[in-house]
């Protein structure tokens, strides 16, 4: 139902059932917000967007208080005004001031609001609490001092991620954000996806930083410093510092990777290629052998850090290869040992990731042999930025640099891990090819992209048909973890992904995107399936020459040994 | 002790009493009723009052006193648990009746009184000490020169409804609330009205809510009513925890039954088949008894399956609160009995339109619903009769702090505040002076002597800057110091803030903190510091504004209630606080300034030797002096001294 | 016994009396569960909070932090005896404070603590509704009403001898 209500003195139409909120959004008035979050319920609790109208005594919060017929509203007035002023200087009196040396300064809320609300003093003295920072998880850092509870963090980690890692402990002005027995986050439930991160409006959730390291191990004379970009990071690039999308992006970054001192660059499609050869071969075998299905992919770690802790029952159903990021550190180590004769420990591999999460899987038991990890730092593609401007790269004086290195070919399937459903439509290519021995045609699944959570199709290979689905978001899994205890779930093969939409919306990408920024990225990614000449793993030339030369047949037990990992499946 | 055929007597009062709407009945059924009511005995009966008010003050032992002494003197006497009758003062009570005689009531009595009153009640030679007084009755012969109860002060203005029954009959039997016309209503609604009738009646009563927000409970019925939905809950607050209140308490210690009849009532009014009581965990008396009370109305067809053949089913589940006085806004209630946090949510949408697992669900008080069964029975323009205009009908006042005497009192509402102060409460006791009633509990305000007159309703307090509350009274004498006091309440409003919205989780934190200023010893006494109190004040009214504007909840909305409403009515006290440093009642610690009274000292040295600030000198044998600069008004030495001779100002 | 209740109850901090009351899988019965747990154990242990999380289907961590909003839920023991001191106005104006100081300063135990021979734990509860009795102190399950400054002497006294 559609009628006439008074906004500032100005007549707007509103429909039964909308937000005051959703009215001001049509009409074009700003309201500062802070607890809100596009897409999630209202909660109504940070009183930020609070509006006058007439009639009712108090303020009303406009994000989640409905509009009805009678209504006369006034966004700015005087009592609005002081009100949201005031919040926010509560929010300060207790704030550690430290925006100088603060990782958020410059993209953080709360010094937003304090410059829109025009505050230039401190007007109450709280007494500052000296709380610790909670460092033990190896991707995510809290601060809760500079915490203001609007409850972002735990709603996204709930209702997206459903772990549920994070909630308030305490009540009142007593409360905080934080975990059992404030045993830090490394625990059990958290998976180190980094979306916390990504919706927290000031400096208390961070990522562990890997900058000095980084840096220093760039002037140590005695490391051989290579890098390894995942296929997100060019476009996340061009995206930062403006740079036009297009081929030469990739060779551009390159230049700029160079130039900021690694000795060699690669890119880590190359081993999603030799992902999706190991993990088409696990199907593959399993489908031959009755193996457990459905095969739940394995690139993501969070996802595998899930199955792990929350579902051990389902642990032989993930798949074995480990990710392109743990397969091309190992790849790289090897190959500059026996190219250039330096030991593996000397060479210090640096992966550049739209993820926290990577931070955590390189330094997980499983990414070491002998003494060496196969990864020793990973950067996000925040702290690539971040690199990129501490060394003063100038993309505008940049040549573009072709690939010198020996893993330089990819195929367009690696490149499309980088968004949810790109995965699994490269996987099945693959498979499709390697149990027909003909191309797939059309080579895309149209079913499978898109900005939705859960995307299923229905691939036709020979005669039989594959129920598959691509799922974004863990929270999602739930159901679907469910039904495949109770044996009601008949998808073959399931592709999951933490964070919503894929990696181009991972836990280590610029802050605050927006849908704009997302369909970009996701663009870029399929863009490049469309220009590439090689679309399949099984085609990439390296790939094959690889599996020719040195590692024997996809699946076979001594790629088994470099390529895989053995999940330990007694675990309770 | 006399033996009762319980089937029998069940028979009878659901049979021949409950069924039968006229309530007049022929002369065997009446003369059985008058024995089971107790007008009519043919043995003694001893009444002990066993609230939690009587336990506290002992009749758990004067109870067993009773026990004792009936077996050794006067072994057919019945002996008869009730909850309190409101003059918690007074506990313990006991009441004796002897056949032919009327009841009659002692306050005070100790285990070791018992014998003493009970020899002269048996003996009928009574003394009137611990004598409250004696029950009308046209058919009994009464004591001479004992007053009548309701001739007393304490008596005399209530009009009582909800507590008709309260400290009269056992609340442990289902057979006397049945006898007192009990569940009659409940038998009238279920096979005579429609749910649209019932809402209808509730309305024309013009029943408003008893927590305090006093929203119309017809027009709630109907709202949760009128909402499609397969399952709706009802929801009975009992979860009083604000400070100064204890009248759920006193209504469920008193007549459960008539709560069990009222949920039931209600739950059939909006559609429910389940209905919750959340109920404070620390309740642990009333819990027994409404379970007690939940099983009996089971068992005699009250609730359960197919109510008097109606094909009404109701199940009522009891949920213990665990500990958050925020859980009495509805919202809350309902996130903890969905086993989460008690933060309120935003309204709207109203629990009557998604409330309990996102069901309809209609949250009454539960004095709201023990008025319901009264309503059913004689009608909305009866209950219409009380009361004044917007405001019908009766409300239960808690009377504590400082009067003489302390308990509950039922008044129809709009009476004068002076009649609960110096009526009923007896003013101030100690002979001090009365200095202003703190009211509606820790989101009320205190309200000044001057303004005894006004009338008590929902709007008039609203007026002032307060909300009925729950309708807890809190007598203040003048030793009473009010910043201290806003402080209290201050503290206790942030502990209980849920924390979900900024205004009242922060703003109530510094307001606590700009009062805890005012009220602390300075540590350099500059004219700036006192410029910056003087600050605080301005910023404790502009904080003020923007909780009550902004918050969330009713709990932030009425947080700043008692700071704006002791500012306004006792600003010069905040004045002295700040510049002259001086706390007149002497209740701020950090503002006494000490002396000693040359007259008293003898010079023990006590005292110097424990002030941590070596502020007292002296001479041993001699009197000792305090040096003002340099004492921090720690309280030591007044604590030490043997002699009195330290006094502070 | 059905399955979930086997499961969950394999380090036993549970009850299974307890559990068993409770549906499975349902919210609404956690903080009924946590209550008669403290009821029967004196507190919450952290086991506790894995195995009521795993039976009714809710992290863990949740379980915890849905708690630690109650006043309620303890999370330590408790000492032998446990003085709960009523915050209510009523107490407020009888002194109610100056009562804590001084077992505070007797008893070498902080509001909200446990003294460090496990003797004592004093708590501030909120209002017992007992305010006509003002103040009030709990001591076990004791009350002691309309205390003065005498009686407290004498109940500190006896707190005292009795942990001798």
């Amino acid at each position: 139902m559609q009628f006439n209500i008074e906004i500032n003195n100005q007549q707007v139409s509103a429909k039964r059932g909308e937000t005051i909120k959703n009215v001001l959004d049509r009409i074009g008035i700003n309201i500062p917000t802070l607890c809100y979050m596009n897409g999630f319920s209202p909660s109504g609790g940070c009183r930020m967007c609070v509006v006058e109208i007439e009639g009712i005594p108090g303020l009303v919060p406009a994000c989640s208080h409905p509009v009805s017929e009678w209504m006369k509203i006034r966004t700015h007035s005087p009592k609005v005004l002081k009100a949201r002023k005031v919040i926010v200087e509560l929010l300060l009196a207790s704030h550690p001031d430290d925006c100088l040396y603060c990782e958020r300064s410059g993209a953080c809320r709360l010094q937003e609001l304090a410059v829109e609300m025009d505050i230039h003093d401190r007007k109450y003295h709280g007494k500052r609490e000296i709380i610790p920072i909670d460092k033990a998880c190896p991707s995510v850092i809290r601060d809760p001092e500079k915490c203001v509870l609007c409850g972002r963090c735990i709603r996204v980690c709930d209702e997206v991620i459903g772990v549920s890692a994070i909630d308030i402990v305490g009540r009142g002005s007593e409360s905080r954000i934080g975990t059992s027995y404030n045993k830090g986050l490394n625990m059990q439930t958290c998976v180190k996806c980094g979306q916390c991160i990504m919706v927290c409006p000031t400096g208390a959730l961070t990522e562990r930083s890997s900058l000095t390291s980084v840096v220093e191990a760039l002037n140590n004379p005695e490391l051989f410093p290579v890098i390894q970009f995942s296929p997100t990071v060019p476009a996340s690039i061009a995206e930062e510092f403006n740079l036009k999308a297009s081929k030469d992006i990739l060779n551009i970054v390159r230049a700029a990777l160079k130039r900021i001192g690694f000795r060699q660059v690669f890119d880590t499609s190359m081993a999603a290629d030799l992902h999706i050869m190991e993990e088409a071969a696990t199907f593959v075998e399993r489908l031959n052998s009755n193996g457990p299905l459905p095969l739940l992919t394995s690139c993501c770690p969070s996802w595998v850090r899930y199955v792990e802790e929350l579902y051990p029952s389902l642990i032989p159903n993930l798949a074995t290869p480990r990710s392109p990021q743990q397969i091309m550190g190992r790849m790289i180590k090897n190959y500059i040992a026996s190219s250039a004769g330096i030991k593996p420990e000397s060479v210090f591999v640096v992966s550049v990731m739209p993820c926290t999460a990577k931070k955590y899987e390189s330094g997980q038991d499983i990414g070491k042999e002998g003494s060496y990890r196969f990864v020793d730092a990973v950067l996000t593609t925040r702290e690539l930025n971040k690199i990129i401007r501490l060394l003063g790269i100038d993309f505008s004086a940049l040549e573009p640099e072709p690939s010198d290195t020996a893993f330089s070919m990819r195929s367009s399937a690696g490149n499309l891990f980088g968004v949810s459903g790109g995965h699994l439509e490269g996987l099945m290519r693959t498979i499709h090819f390697m149990l027909t021995g003909q191309e797939m045609s059309p080579l895309k699944l149209m079913e499978l992209r898109g900005l939705k959570n859960r995307k299923e199709a229905r691939v036709k290979i020979g005669k039989a048909i594959f129920p598959v689905v691509a799922v974004n978001g863990l929270a999602q899994m739930k159901p679907i973890m469910d039904e495949i205890i109770s044996q009601k779930n008949a998808f073959k093969i399931i592709e999951v992904m933490a964070c919503p939409f894929g990696c181009i919306n991972g836990g280590g990408q610029k802050l605050n995107p927006d849908e704009k920024n997302l369909k970009s990225r996701m663009k870029a990614l399929y863009d490049v399936d469309e220009e590439e000449m090689i679309k399949v793993s099984h085609k990439n030339p390296i790939v094959n020459d690889l599996y020719d030369k040195f590692l024997g047949k996809p699946g076979s037990d001594r790629n088994r040994e470099i390529l895989h990992v053995s999940r330990n499946t007694d675990k309770e | 002790m006399v033996v009762v055929n319980t089937t029998e007597q069940k028979e009878f009062l659901t049979e021949k009493v409950l069924k039968n709407y006229s309530s007049v009945f022929d002369k065997a059924t009446s003369d059985r009723l008058s024995l089971i009511k107790r007008e009519r005995i043919d043995h003694s009966v001893i009444y002990v009052g066993m609230g939690t008010c009587g336990i506290t003050a002992g009749s758990a032992k004067t109870y067993d006193a009773i026990q004792r002494y009936c077996k050794n003197h006067n072994p057919e006497a019945e002996i008869i648990r009730v909850g309190c009758i409101g003059m918690c003062s007074a506990e313990p009570l006991m009441d004796v009746q002897l056949p032919g005689k009327t009841r009659i009531s002692f306050h005070h009595v100790t285990e070791d009184l018992v014998e003493d009153i009970l020899n002269s009640v048996f003996h009928r030679s009574l003394s009137t000490d611990h004598v409250l007084g004696q029950f009308k009755s046209q058919s009994q012969e009464v004591w001479p020169n004992i007053p009548f109860i309701d001739q007393l002060p304490f008596f005399a203005k209530q009009h009582r409804i909800v507590t008709r029954n309260a400290g009269i009959i056992s609340p442990n039997s289902i057979d006397d609330y049945l006898a007192s016309g009990g569940y009659k209503s409940l038998y009238k609604t279920v096979l005579n009205y429609t749910a649209d009738k019932v809402c209808d009646i509730i309305t024309q009563s013009e029943l408003r809510g008893r927590g305090g927000g006093g929203y119309p409970t017809g027009k709630k019925w109907m709202m949760a009513l009128g909402t499609g939905s397969d399952q709706k809950y009802l929801i009975c607050n009992a979860d009083e925890s604000d400070p100064g209140a204890f009248m759920n308490r006193s209504i469920i210690e008193g007549d459960p039954h008539r709560v069990i009849e009222g949920i039931a009532i209600a739950s059939y009014a909006i559609g429910a088949n389940n209905a919750y009581i959340y109920l404070r965990a620390d309740y642990e008396q009333p819990h027994t008894l409404l379970l007690k009370a939940i099983d009996d109305a089971r068992e005699y067809g009250f609730l359960g399956e197919n109510i008097f053949g109606s094909g009404f089913n109701l199940k009522i589940h009891i949920r213990l609160g665990a500990g958050a006085f925020v859980c009495g806004e509805e919202t809350a209630l309902i996130a903890s009995l969905e086993g989460k946090q008690g933060i309120p949510q935003s309204k709207p949408p109203y629990p009557a339109e998604k409330g309990l697992f996102g069901h309809p669900t209609v949250v009454n008080n539960i004095e709201t619903l023990a008025n319901v069964p009264s309503i059913l029975e004689n009608g909305p323009s009866w209950f219409k009769s009380t009361g004044i205009r917007d405001n019908r009908g009766t409300k239960i006042f808690c009377i504590s702090g400082k009067a003489v005497t302390t308990g509950f009192a039922e008044v129809p509402i709009g009476s004068k505040l002076s009649d609960l102060v110096t009526g009923i409460g007896g003013g101030v006791r100690d002979g001090k002076k009365l200095k202003a009633v703190q009211f509606g509990g820790p989101s009320g305000v205190c309200i000044p002597t001057q303004n005894l007159d006004m009338e008590i309703s929902y709007e008039s307090m609203q007026e002032i800057g307060s909300s009925l509350g729950l309708g807890g009274l809190i007598l203040l004498d003048e030793e009473t110091c009010m910043v201290s006091l806003s402080k209290y309440f201050m503290q206790f409003l942030q502990h209980e803030s849920c924390g979900k919205c900024i205004p009242c989780r922060e703003g109530t934190r510094r307001m606590l903190q700009i009062l805890d200023e005012i009220s602390r010893r300075p540590r350099e006494e500059s004219s700036h510091e006192t410029l910056e109190r003087f600050k605080g004040v301005v910023e404790l009214e502009r904080l003020a504004s923007v909780i009550k504007d902004t918050s969330l909840c009713g709990l932030g909305q009425n947080a700043p209630n008692p700071v704006i409403s002791s500012l306004k009515w006792f600003r010069e006290e905040y004045e002295e606080h700040i510049f002259d440093r001086k706390c007149q009642a002497g209740v701020c610690r950090d503002l006494r300034t000490f002396y000693i009274n040359a007259d008293l000292c003898n010079g023990c040295n006590l005292c110097q030797r424990k002030c941590p600030e070596n502020a007292i000198i002296g001479t041993v044998k001699y009197p000792h002096f305090i040096i003002e600069s340099k004492c921090t008004g720690c309280g030591i030495c007044f604590d030490v001294c043997k002699f009195n001779a330290i006094y502070f100002k | 016994m059905n399955q979930i209740l086997i499961f969950c109850n394999m380090n036993k901090e549970v009850p299974v009396h307890i559990l068993e009351k409770y549906p499975a899988g349902k919210r609404d019965g956690l903080i009924p569960i946590l209550m008669e747990i403290q009821d029967e154990k004196g507190f919450l242990s952290e086991e506790v909070f894995q195995e009521v999380g795993r039976y009714l289907n809710i992290p863990a961590n949740k379980v915890y932090c849905v708690a630690t909003f109650y006043d309620r839920f303890r999370f330590k023991p408790a000492g032998r005896y446990l003085i709960q001191m009523c915050r209510g106005t009523a107490c407020y104006l009888s002194g109610s404070t100056t009562y804590l100081d001084e077992f505070v300063r007797q008893l070498k135990v902080s509001p909200g603590g446990t003294s460090k021979d496990r003797r004592y734990s004093l708590e501030v509860t909120s209002c017992m509704g007992a305010c006509d009795s003002a103040p009030v102190i709990r001591i076990n399950d004791k009350i002691y009403s309309r205390v003065t400054p005498e009686d407290l002497v004498r109940i500190i006294r006896s707190l005292k001898e009795k942990t001798e």
